[in-house]
């Protein structure tokens, strides 16, 4: 087994029901995450900056790093959007999606990010124009592989033999583990049931999720059982969701520098229902990973509407389920 | 994933130019996790106690800028950031009479993963004082 060193982290798109309603600030935020001793910082900055893309004032820089110093914490990564469908009767051209790209390397370099995430949607030719320009600022670009893309998915294949041909060593894989998902999460199945789906036909999509059933076969048979409206976009989700399995990142290892710890529920006695993490630790750990796995807490779209959403809470009972899987030593734990 | 919020509980009222009511305004936001450029913000539809409200009597203010929703299509700068309170106003002779009204709000955005172009729907009941 090779040596691994996991370190805890979190994205600040994790908190996003309290910030959206301006009950927490970034520094309520980052001082919760060190407390949790989730040190990584992970952040979408067109979330966390007003005005983001456009350019921000040096203030803003500084109050971050403040921020990190005052709490003991490190960036990590600065997830990037490149929003390719800016004018609505043209496509960006290529030179002007490469030109956004280096304003999000300049910004994460300035914000002290040592990787930055493209999502999974841009071509890898953008990736490829920028290799050269994010080794110079030292920021290395990580395409996500998010479901229902996987790892052996020919788009994902494309990305990889890319990445190979350039020789660069500043493009990389940031995999989100929504993709491992094992169980139809308890929350979405209840929210779908709120939204009018029967319970034998809820019952039905989680059996045939667990059976690995295709999921056009899954939608047919929910329209045979009288399914309308919410009930087909419950089968739907097994178009977008799939149960792949976490050791596919092995092939991988080289270029895996973050990941995102995706989460849709973590309940009382620190379990998440749905996505198998004692699985991927201890593939991670196999695989002799060295980096951050950064929360990233996605229920609250699915309680919202009836439950009060404490994302902090999600996120701590997620930290400790880490502590125990990555096997900090005792002394450590109760240290934090 | 922020559908309740779109439509915010304050700021609901008729709008006074020059000693004439010329219409009602209403906070809203955008319900996703990040702010969006305004060219990405393809349409606001309105619609109270049940009356569709043309696309060309909407305004969309925001830090003291207002745009019509055609003009905010070809605005490549300005954005609407993440849960930030925008000023929807709809041009109407008189207002709104005093009293409670059903104020129903959908939101277009084309966003650059996404193979379709996401609407997103809220609705209020809010009150004109009298």
């Amino acid at each position: 087994m090779s040596t691994y060193d996991i370190k805890r982290g979190v994205s600040l798109y994790s908190y996003q029901e309290e910030y959206f309603l301006r009950q927490k600030s970034l520094e309520d935020l980052i001082k919760v995450s060190a407390e949790m001793g989730a040190k990584g910082i992970e952040l979408i900055s067109e979330q966390t900056f007003p005005g983001y893309p456009n350019p921000l004032a040096p203030s803003v820089y500084d109050n971050w790093h403040a921020l990190m110093a005052k709490y003991g914490t490190t960036p990590v990564c600065h997830d990037f959007m490149l929003d390719y469908k800016k004018y609505k009767d043209r496509p960006m051209p290529f030179e002007e999606q490469v030109a956004s790209c280096k304003v999000d390397i300049d910004h994460a370099a300035r914000l002290g990010c040592p990787y930055t995430r493209a999502l999974v949607s841009i071509e890898p030719n953008v990736l490829v124009a920028c290799a050269d320009y994010a080794e110079s600022r030292n920021v290395r670009l990580l395409i996500e592989v998010h479901a229902p893309l996987h790892f052996d998915h020919p788009w994902i294949i494309r990305h990889a033999e890319a990445f190979e041909k350039s020789g660069s060593d500043y493009l990389g894989f940031l995999p989100d583990m929504g993709m491992f998902l094992f169980a139809f999460p308890p929350v979405w199945k209840e929210k779908f049931m709120r939204d009018g789906v029967p319970q034998h036909i809820a019952d039905y999509i989680c059996k045939a999720y667990e059976d690995r059933v295709l999921s056009e076969y899954v939608i047919l048979e929910v329209e045979k059982m009288g399914g309308v409206g919410p009930a087909i976009g419950m089968a739907t989700a097994l178009r977008h969701n799939a149960a792949f399995e976490p050791k596919r990142m092995l092939d991988h290892m080289d270029r895996i520098w973050n990941v995102h710890a995706k989460f849709y529920e973590m309940t009382e006695d620190l379990v998440e229902p749905s996505i198998p993490y004692d699985e991927i630790i201890r593939v991670l750990k196999q695989g002799g990973y060295k980096g951050y796995i950064c929360s990233e807490y996605e229920g609250n779209r699915w309680i919202q509407d009836a439950f009060p959403v404490d994302s902090i809470e999600q996120v701590r009972r997620q930290q400790e389920m880490f502590k125990k899987l990555i096997g900090e030593p005792q002394a450590a734990v109760s240290a934090a | 994933m922020f559908d309740k919020y779109m439509i915010c509980e304050e700021g609901f009222g008729n709008v006074v130019e020059d000693d004439q009511v010329v219409g009602f305004t209403f906070l809203a936001r955008l319900p996703y996790y990040r702010g969006i450029g305004l060219s990405m913000v393809e349409d606001i539809g309105v619609v109270i106690d049940g009356e569709p409200v043309s696309r060309q009597d909407v305004r969309f203010t925001v830090r003291g800028r207002t745009w019509t929703l055609d003009e905010m299509e070809t605005e490549y700068t300005e954005r609407w950031n993440f849960g930030e309170k925008a000023a929807v106003t709809v041009r109407r002779p008189n207002g709104l009479a005093p009293g409670r009204h059903r104020l129903q709000l959908s939101e277009r955005i084309r966003v650059s993963y996404l193979p379709f172009v996401p609407t997103t729907r809220d609705a209020k009941e809010l009150d004109i004082p009298a």
